[in-house]
């Protein structure tokens, strides 16, 4: 089935996840959260959630554990950067196997 | 109302009666007396719009692309490389699909530096997606204003509405500005399927894939291959648009004719000249002098350039001796843009019939060289003759 009775005609997309497309197949690595030294995670309470704040294209949870929804993740690494206890690195994606990958 | 003006106030009175919420316009010789008028009526307060001056002509397009996209009818006028500054702006308002009217008073472009008339300037943006009517007259100007909000927004393409430099722009002459009562009649207030809001925020022409995508709601999206396909689809659904919008004018303003050509003399003639513009008026003259030696010549002046009237111009050359076209503008490295597209009609439509006639192609007036009814008249008398060349023939060439 086609795009023919799409109810647009341009490019036109709601604020949401997925509106620029799949953009995980754009990942070469993978955030990768160390629940042990995640502060949410450590204490138990809903804190910090940096890495959910500021995910720009919003597919870190608030919750607890932050789930990274892999199917939209770029790989950007900036979660991993503003994470101020390192709870999240950046892992090669060539370090997963073929049948990783097909669960995302 | 009969009134006694140039066409570039034509033009802005066809704007003004529009009612165009947004103006926004960078002055270029031939074009700057246009948005002068237009900046006086909204100053004066005659006329309630934002007129925005810019920096630059790519900015003017940018900013009526912004407004257009809120939901406001918007206009923008320029010139020469006024228009090739805005090129890709030119492309972004046709593949978003906003009903811009814009007005191009046709001047060479540079190098070298040249402020007179031809065409090349619209001739050049031809495959950008925008509609392109070409006018002959001032009552043409301030009438296909009026016609293009309505078109454009009714298909949600953008309109070059095309005149002459100078012998449009800057001459005087009688024409019928209509009532406002009319104009409204005519055109309802622009309703665009989706104007930027707040409450309903989206991402407009994004980063589109090339293959299809699910959105956000898991309806199967366009990719930008479809995005395209919708554009050209919908240019040639355009020209069945058009003969409403000639029809429906017709029905409120009493004036009208045929939505894509204006033939003269043309059905007993056996030899066609075509062209866009005030150049077709001129060969009136030509065609008027030529019948009375006997000579059974019309002409035919192209009003809708994009999308192209093939099946319209194949009609009405059909089982003609010649057509001779007569173009302000040129491919370089081949022929004149118009007599590629009406061959290419002709064959389409015509060949192994017997009907297809034979087609020559002259350049004239190109940065403004005066083109004398005299040597138009010649010409036209010599390519009843016989086959001038085969490759397009400059005329009043002094090399």
């Amino acid at each position: 089935m086609g795009t023919r009775n799409y109810r647009r005609k341009t490019s036109h997309s709601d604020h949401g996840p997925g509106d620029g497309g799949r953009t995980g197949s754009w990942r070469v690595e993978r955030p990768v959260l160390n629940t042990s030294l995640c502060i949410p995670c450590k204490r138990k309470t809903e804190a910090c959630f940096m890495c959910w704040l500021f995910c720009p294209e919003v597919v870190i949870s608030r919750t607890i554990p932050p789930a990274i929804n892999l199917e939209y993740c770029k790989g950007c690494g900036i979660c991993a950067e503003e994470c101020p206890t390192k709870a999240i690195t950046m892992v090669d994606e060539a370090a997963f196997s073929e049948e990783d990958k097909d669960k995302e | 109302m009969h009134i006694i003006e140039n066409g570039n106030v034509a033009a802005a009175l066809g704007v003004k009666l529009c009612r165009a919420n947004v103006i926004a316009a960078y002055p270029i010789t031939p074009q700057t007396p246009l948005t002068e008028k237009l900046s006086e009526y909204v100053e004066s307060g005659e006329m309630k719009a934002e007129y925005i001056p810019v920096e630059s002509e790519h900015s003017a397009l940018a900013v009526c692309i912004a407004a257009s996209s809120a939901g406001a009818r918007s206009f923008t006028a320029t010139s020469a490389n006024g228009l090739l500054y805005m090129h890709e702006q030119v492309q972004w308002a046709a593949g978003a699909r906003l009903p811009i009217v814009m007005c191009v008073v046709n001047r060479a472009v540079g190098a070298p530096w040249n402020v007179w008339n031809d065409q090349q300037d619209s001739i050049s943006q031809r495959d950008t997606g925008w509609i392109q009517m070409y006018c002959s007259d001032h009552q043409q100007i301030i009438d296909s204003v009026i016609k293009a909000y309505w078109l454009a927004e009714k298909v949600s393409i953008p309109i070059m509405v095309c005149y002459d430099g100078y012998i449009l722009s800057h001459t005087y002459m009688p024409f019928d500005a209509p009532d406002q009562e009319q104009v409204d009649a005519f055109l309802p207030p622009f309703k665009p399927d989706y104007a930027l809001n707040t409450e309903k925020p989206a991402n407009l022409n994004t980063v589109t894939l090339p293959d299809v995508r699910m959105d956000v709601r898991g309806e199967l999206a366009h990719g930008y291959m479809e995005i395209r396909y919708l554009l050209q689809e919908e240019m040639r659904a355009a020209l069945a648009v058009a003969a409403e919008a000639e029809k429906r004018f017709a029905d409120i303003f009493g004036r009208g004719g045929d939505p894509y050509i204006e033939p003269y003399l043309c059905d007993d003639a056996e030899y066609i000249a075509v062209g866009l513009g005030s150049l077709t008026y001129q060969l009136r003259v030509c065609v008027d002098a030529l019948r009375k030696e006997g000579l059974k010549v019309g002409v035919m002046g192209v009003r809708f350039y994009r999308p192209f009237p093939d099946v319209a111009i194949a009609n009405a050359l059909k089982g003609k001796k010649g057509v001779i076209v007569f173009e302000k503008a040129l491919s370089y490295g081949y022929e004149g843009a118009l007599v590629s597209d009406l061959k290419s009609a002709l064959y389409e439509h015509l060949a192994g019939t017997g009907d297809l006639p034979m087609v020559q192609n002259f350049i004239a007036g190109i940065g403004g060289r005066d083109i004398r009814t005299e040597d138009l008249t010649q010409t036209l008398r010599a390519a009843t003759k016989s086959r001038v060349a085969k490759e397009p023939v400059w005329i009043g060439l002094k090399l």
